[in-house]
């Protein structure tokens, strides 16, 4: 299988901070990566350098064949890679249904129509048709985030990015929004997950990457990562989190 | 950690538009707009001799500093968003050049800065005229409305920038990235995104600076604009009767700043939004 995303020696400070320090990674189409580590060990920043919301300074990004350090038109580019944020970040002037159909039309250039058709088709395939004409601060954590999921999903891309997108929202919430994640994998759709939700990665990921420091230190299958971590601080990380 | 709280749902919010429910409060600040009016209208036809003459002679002006005052609010609008806009570039050339044009602005009185508008300005453009042999340039006639119309909105467009950075970073970073990772440019996000949640923000200091620039306006009497300050003056230097000239004028300002601050306060509660 080709890579779709191609990650190699990348480095990126952060005034005198030095957040990743040469990270590679490849990841496959169709693959679903979870990055998991402590905080500040840089996965978020990794990912959001996959879009280019976060420079970064030195190494090379390429991405569905495109070089994104000297990307002519990077709106090119995002437009093809969703993104889910761990604060939902929706559009809060707007209805439901508006959040969706805003990038279709003045990004891919839809007519109303069609918009509001892919808009609709994707709130029943997340679960909540019946909210289109709320506002964002009409819905639960959980109805948020996963209009946050088809609004991405609205564009098509062939890329979703998910920043922690379970750490903000009530235990009680986390379940739905895992569902919808749970469905895209099925799919076949290029996932690449920051999590600290390690059921998730069980079930989902073909690959764990472990990171700490700006570093990957150690990537793995689920099953070999979570049985038989080879690195001490994958251990040290993994006892923690698995005894909560 | 973080956590969001689940807002309490009442199953009728779910349908409901913001700001299209019915009036169910009236706004009682209207019944002071309405008395001032009573009052100049009672003034008028009780003693028509002088306040019924004043009103005559006066109305003029009074459609000047209106329409000074709505005219120049149109340019400062948008000479404010491009200030603040200007303010927040990245481009350090555009963001020094804002900078300065609001630091100079701000540190000079309106009056002094609308004197120098109308009795320097031409002649800095004549003397570039005739070095230049531009004819045009060097026979330059001033326009005093033309003139004091550049000065306040100089003046006031620097002030509104201030409004519009403050009202732009006031919108979480977050909105800016998602409609950024969704694919829009800058402008996309900005006009779409960012602008229309920040005119809500920025709503009752733009309708504050509107009252100001309307009594400010009566500055420009100086500057040979026959505002409703200068009608009043000119009326008042033939009939010596300051008491009743004053009072008027100052009657016909404040029922227009009355008025203007109900219609901010009403256009706030139709563009209202839950957050």
């Amino acid at each position: 299988m080709e890579h779709i995303i191609h990650i190699e020696e990348v480095h990126k400070h952060f005034g005198r901070v030095h957040a990743l320090r040469g990270v590679s990674l490849r990841v496959k189409k169709g693959e679903v990566v979870v990055i998991v580590g402590p905080s500040g060990s840089g996965k978020s920043t990794l990912l959001r350098c996959i879009n280019r919301l976060e420079e970064f300074d030195k190494g090379r990004i390429i991405v569905d064949d495109i070089h994104l350090d000297n990307a002519q038109n990077i709106n090119t580019v995002r437009r093809e890679i969703g993104m889910v944020f761990q604060s939902f970040n929706l559009f809060s002037h707007m209805t439901v249904l508006d959040n969706l159909m805003l990038a279709q039309r003045v990004v891919r250039g839809r007519t109303r129509t069609e918009a509001k058709q892919i808009a609709m088709d994707l709130l029943k395939k997340v679960g909540i048709p019946e909210k289109a004409n709320a506002f964002p601060a009409q819905l639960s954590g959980g109805q948020q985030q996963r209009v946050a999921i088809a609004r991405a999903l609205a564009m098509n891309p062939n890329i979703m990015l998910f920043d922690e997108p379970t750490s903000a929202l009530d235990p009680e919430m986390i379940k739905e929004v895992l569902d919808v994640m749970l469905a895209l994998t099925k799919e076949g759709m290029t996932m690449v997950v920051v999590s600290h939700e390690m059921g998730f990665a069980r079930a989902a990921a073909n690959r764990i990457i472990f990171m700490d420091e700006g570093q990957i230190i150690e990537e793995a299958s689920p099953d070999e990562l979570f049985s038989n971590p080879r690195h001490e601080r994958t251990k040290a990380f993994l006892s923690k989190v698995l005894q909560i | 950690m973080f956590t969001r709280r689940e807002p309490k749902i009442d199953e009728t919010e779910l349908t409901h538009i913001p700001g299209a429910e019915p009036q169910s409060r009236m706004d009682v600040w209207w019944w002071l707009v309405a008395l001032v009016v009573v009052i100049i209208v009672g003034l008028a036809v009780a003693m028509p001799d002088p306040y019924w003459r004043i009103l005559k002679f006066v109305q003029d002006g009074l459609w000047i500093t209106v329409v000074l005052t709505v005219v120049s609010f149109v340019f400062v609008l948008v000479l404010g968003m491009l200030g603040g806009l200007g303010r927040l570039s990245k481009n350090n050339a555009i963001h020094g050049l804002t900078t300065l044009y609001v630091e100079i602005v701000r540190g000079v009185p309106l009056l002094v800065q609308l004197i120098w508008w109308y009795f320097a300005f031409p002649v800095i453009i004549q003397t570039i005229g005739k070095w230049t042999g531009i004819s045009a340039l060097a026979g330059y006639q001033s326009n005093a409305i033309v003139l004091a119309i550049i000065g306040l909105v100089v003046c006031y467009g620097a002030y509104m920038s201030e409004i519009y950075r403050a009202g732009i970073q006031s919108i979480p970073k977050g909105q800016m990235e998602a409609a950024r990772s969704l694919g829009m440019t800058y402008f996309q996000a900005m006009r779409h995104i960012i602008l229309p949640q920040a005119i809500r923000v920025i709503l009752p200091p733009v309708g504050n600076e509107f009252i100001a620039l309307l009594k400010d306006s009566s500055l420009v009497s100086v500057v040979a604009v026959a505002d409703l300050t200068r009608r009043g003056r000119e009326f008042m230097s033939t009939h010596f009767n300051p008491i009743e000239v004053w009072t008027m004028v100052a009657l016909l300002y404040l029922v227009m700043t009355l008025f203007s601050a109900r219609l901010v306060t009403f256009i706030e509660r139709k563009t209202k939004f839950e957050r």
